[in-house]
């Protein structure tokens, strides 16, 4: 007889080990739950909030909530897909997401996750910030337009690459990215195209340079594919990386 | 959900078509284009609806409508009178394409000062001959900022995509249309 624990998401029972978020045990189970600030490689963040679930009648963030047995974990009832929206619905307006005019459209995961709630309009009242872009690293751009303050590259840079090239500054609405360097631009920062904080970033903001367009709109990793079916933008980039050694 | 009333017999007892209004405000006509990409579907689609104000009739005035589609978003004065007056004339009121959804590729200006843009456009533009910012009264008035139409009156349905595929506006008719909810397949949700 097993002894093995489960909790319940959506009904069916996922296993889990002690230690596992409802995120760790959902993800090893083959359950998609969307988020963005997640990065199964890094310690949960629990930032964007876009992991929101019902457990058993509370509204948690799925990254950050340790797995318990007997939970039952509600990922995709109408009344959560609409949460989730409402809160990517204030991600894209408190931010600049030109999609039309951003080359990262169709392999971002902050599209995709809206399509996959079925987010049609902003609704919200656009802020229209004014935000700067810095291109001035001969291999990396960065466009402050479009960070959601998710804080991969943080996490990244800080713990894989350790150079802890980015940090957040500021608090509540006046928080925002910044580069550790002596003019806090990026050309003199220690930041190279092979950082693995270059390949986390779920949105347009960091872009290797030279390479924008040379895969086609219309061919994209959540062009035609759900990102519940093909997975995050970070994980796509170490394939392709694993693909290329 | 807004529904359509059913209104569609008229007095003397004959059967009338809904009517269909669109307008292209600070868009780049790409989602007329679009519309237009439906094809020959849009024989079948002369049976179902009558046409009015719009860009394909060149009626000028918006009448009582059914249906308003607006492209683009609203960046003068003279957008945000049309506008108004699709509202008022038009049961359902949709906005179609990025910039009537957010104010799309036009609201990066939103990023400047509308001193600056017109600066850079007319006074420091390369090429520019005699230069100078236009200022004659016939020219609407530029907002200080684009906006997204919803940020100026109430919108029913929203159509995003730069523009929406044909697929994604023959879609949204024909479940409008029919009274059915308005559902897209996943590859017909798009923003770009
Ligand atoms: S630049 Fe990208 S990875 Fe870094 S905090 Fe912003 S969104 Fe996240």
């Amino acid at each position: 007889m097993s002894t093995e624990k489960t909790f319940k998401l959506d009904g069916k029972s996922i296993p889990f080990q002690d230690g596992d978020t409802i995120m760790d045990a959902a993800l090893r189970a083959g359950e998609y739950i969307p988020h963005l600030c997640h990065n199964p490689e890094f310690a949960p963040h629990g930032s964007c909030r876009v992991c929101i679930v019902d457990v058993n009648g509370r509204h948690m963030s799925a990254c950050t909530l340790p797995a318990a047995e007997g939970l039952e974990v509600d990922n995709s009832s109408e009344r959560i897909m609409e949460q989730r929206r409402n809160i990517l619905q204030m991600l894209f307006v408190e931010g600049n997401h030109v999609c039309p005019g951003c080359e990262k459209s169709g392999a971002c995961q902050l599209q995709a996750v809206a399509y996959y709630t079925r987010m049609l309009s902003p609704h919200y009242t656009h802020f229209f910030p004014k935000r700067s872009v810095d291109a001035s690293h001969p291999d990396i751009a960065i466009d402050f337009n479009r960070c959601i303050l998710c804080e991969l590259c943080v996490r990244a840079s800080r713990d894989v690459d350790k150079k802890n090239v980015f940090s957040i500054t500021g608090r509540g609405l006046e928080s925002r990215l910044v580069i550790n360097s002596a003019s806090g631009k990026l050309g003199n920062s220690a930041l190279s195209a092979s950082d693995k904080a270059v390949s986390v970033c779920p949105v347009g903001a960091i872009l290797p340079k030279h390479v924008g367009y040379d895969q086609p709109i219309g061919d994209r990793l959540y062009d035609n594919k759900p990102i519940s079916v093909v997975g995050d933008v970070a994980s796509a980039n170490n394939q392709q990386e694993n693909a290329n050694d | 959900m807004t529904e359509m009333t059913d209104n569609t017999v008229n007095e003397s007892g004959e059967k009338q078509k809904p009517r269909i209004a669109t307008a292209a405000l600070c868009g780049c006509f790409g989602c007329h284009m679009s519309f237009l990409d439906i094809d020959e579907r849009i024989l079948q689609l002369v049976e179902l609806v009558e046409f009015d104000r719009s860009p394909i009739t060149d009626i000028k005035e918006v009448g009582p409508c059914d249906i308003g589609l607006i492209e683009g978003g609203v960046a003068n004065a003279e957008n945000v009178e049309v506008l108004r007056d699709f509202r008022r004339h038009c049961k359902i009121l949709v906005a179609v394409g990025a910039c009537a959804v957010n104010g799309g590729v036009p609201a990066m200006r939103n990023q400047f000062e509308l001193k600056e843009c017109l600066v850079e456009a007319y006074i420091n533009g390369i090429g520019v001959e005699n230069p100078q910012i236009p200022d004659d009264p016939e020219i609407p008035l530029l907002l200080d900022k684009v906006h997204p139409v919803h940020e100026v009156v109430k919108i029913d349905y929203f159509l995003p995509g730069c523009p929406p595929s044909a697929d994604t506006l023959w879609t949204f008719l024909n479940e409008i249309l029919a009274g059915e909810e308005i559902t897209f397949p996943y590859s017909l949700i798009h923003y770009d």
